[in-house]
């Protein structure tokens, strides 16, 4: 299925700005949920050590991505040398709801 | 840059034919502790597509009642481990997770957090102010004359006071609180202000690399009169001091700042690499 997204969710452990409420709701409509996704603790820690997976997280044709501010998370991938493909969605666990970020993430 | 990267496994929890897939609650508890030791998971489920895989080993945890079978990758290059998890409670499939690992490093939250600037090129005007301002020699220049973050283990935490003195707010702390350096959208009026301010600030550099771009000799003259070399460190201690009172560098950090030597001498090497990269734009 090649236009399946890849759903992506960063739990930010490393410092907690997104707030655990909400990243804890959108965590457990993921797993509530019968789709695949992937995890990561922390994407700025892993930009930080331009760590090979996010080559491969940007690999990806169709992304959904729950992490925080998308110009901040489009500045991580291309500074750690893996630019995002320019149609991956980014949904802000920082602003948005938990509800509005699981149904864009879910939506088929 | 730091390049210590210690994650040697990804996690597949593992829940397609041959599985049965573990409670929501649970699966989510198993997530969220794995996640906040440090690990990459996979849910492997229905209806998304997967990331590809890297050189990672792979764990693979499934209910296989028992039964769990012996993977191996055809290329031959990964290790994968399967692990049956039928009847464990959340916290044993974490322990069994890290007797797993064993004493193989890892990057755990909470031993260090990931502070460094982040620059958004869409507003990046290859100014050359931060590399001018940031005395830990956290930006460089790239070899086709762009200003980049090569240092970012040299960035001292909770400082954001380069992108304070960003002309064009383009720079970001993805870590930081506050709007806009977080990474939120920039709003251009906020964004004129800031400008101004820089410019009230009088900051070193503030018009050092405008004046190399329009290559004027005369204008060089003037310049190399009006700012000599105590003004600029003058000038870089008044904004120095501003920026701490206005809570924006920690005040351990202007306790580690170089010495006055090595600030002249940082801002004379940074001066000559902003102007030849600009030189030869």
């Amino acid at each position: 299925m090649p236009d399946t997204p890849t759903i992506l969710y960063c739990r930010c452990a490393y410092a907690q700005v997104v707030p655990a409420g909400v990243k804890n709701e959108v965590l457990g409509k993921l797993c509530e949920s019968a789709a695949s996704f992937e995890t990561v603790s922390d994407l700025c820690e892993m930009a930080a050590h331009r760590d090979p997976r996010l080559q491969a997280i940007a690999s990806c044709s169709h992304l959904r991505i729950a992490a925080c501010y998308p110009r901040a998370v489009h500045g991580l991938f291309q500074q750690a040398g893996s630019p995002l493909p320019e149609n991956a969605e980014i949904l802000n666990m920082r602003t948005q709801t938990a509800a509005e970020i699981t149904d864009a993430l879910l939506k088929s | 840059m730091i390049t210590h990267t210690h994650r040697p496994l990804r996690v597949i929890l593992y829940e397609g034919t041959g599985s049965i897939a573990l409670p929501a609650e649970s699966r989510a508890k198993v997530m969220m502790a794995l996640l906040d030791k440090g690990y990459a998971v996979t849910r492997s489920g229905q209806g998304a597509s997967a990331v590809p895989h890297d050189d990672r080993s792979l764990l693979v945890l499934g209910a296989f009642e028992g039964k769990a079978p012996t993977l191996e990758d055809a290329t031959g290059q990964i290790t994968i481990d399967t692990r049956d998890i039928t009847g464990l409670a959340p916290d044993a499939i974490v322990s069994l997770v890290e007797k797993t690992r064993g004493d193989k490093p890892m990057n755990e939250p909470g031993k260090w957090k990931p502070w460094f600037p982040v620059i958004d090129y869409t507003r990046c005007t290859n100014c050359m102010q931060c590399l001018s301002f940031c005395l830990f020699d956290v930006y460089g220049v790239s070899e086709d004359n762009k200003i980049q973050v090569q240092n970012n283990d040299n960035c001292k935490t909770n400082c954001p006071a380069c992108s304070r003195v960003c002309p064009e707010v383009a720079i970001m702390f993805p870590k930081y609180q506050g709007s806009p350096i977080n990474g939120d959208e920039v709003n251009e009026n906020e964004a004129k202000r800031e400008k101004i301010k820089v410019d009230i600030s009088s900051l070193l550099g503030g018009d050092i690399y405008s004046t190399l771009k329009d290559r004027s000799s005369a204008f060089k003259s003037r310049f190399s009169k009006e700012r000599s070399s105590d003004k600029a460190l003058d000038e870089r201690k008044k904004c120095l001091t501003k920026l701490v009172g206005d809570g924006f560098i920690p005040a351990d950090v202007l306790a580690s700042l170089p010495s006055t030597e090595e600030i002249l001498k940082k801002a004379e090497v940074a001066k000559a690499k902003a102007a030849a990269a600009l030189a030869a734009q």
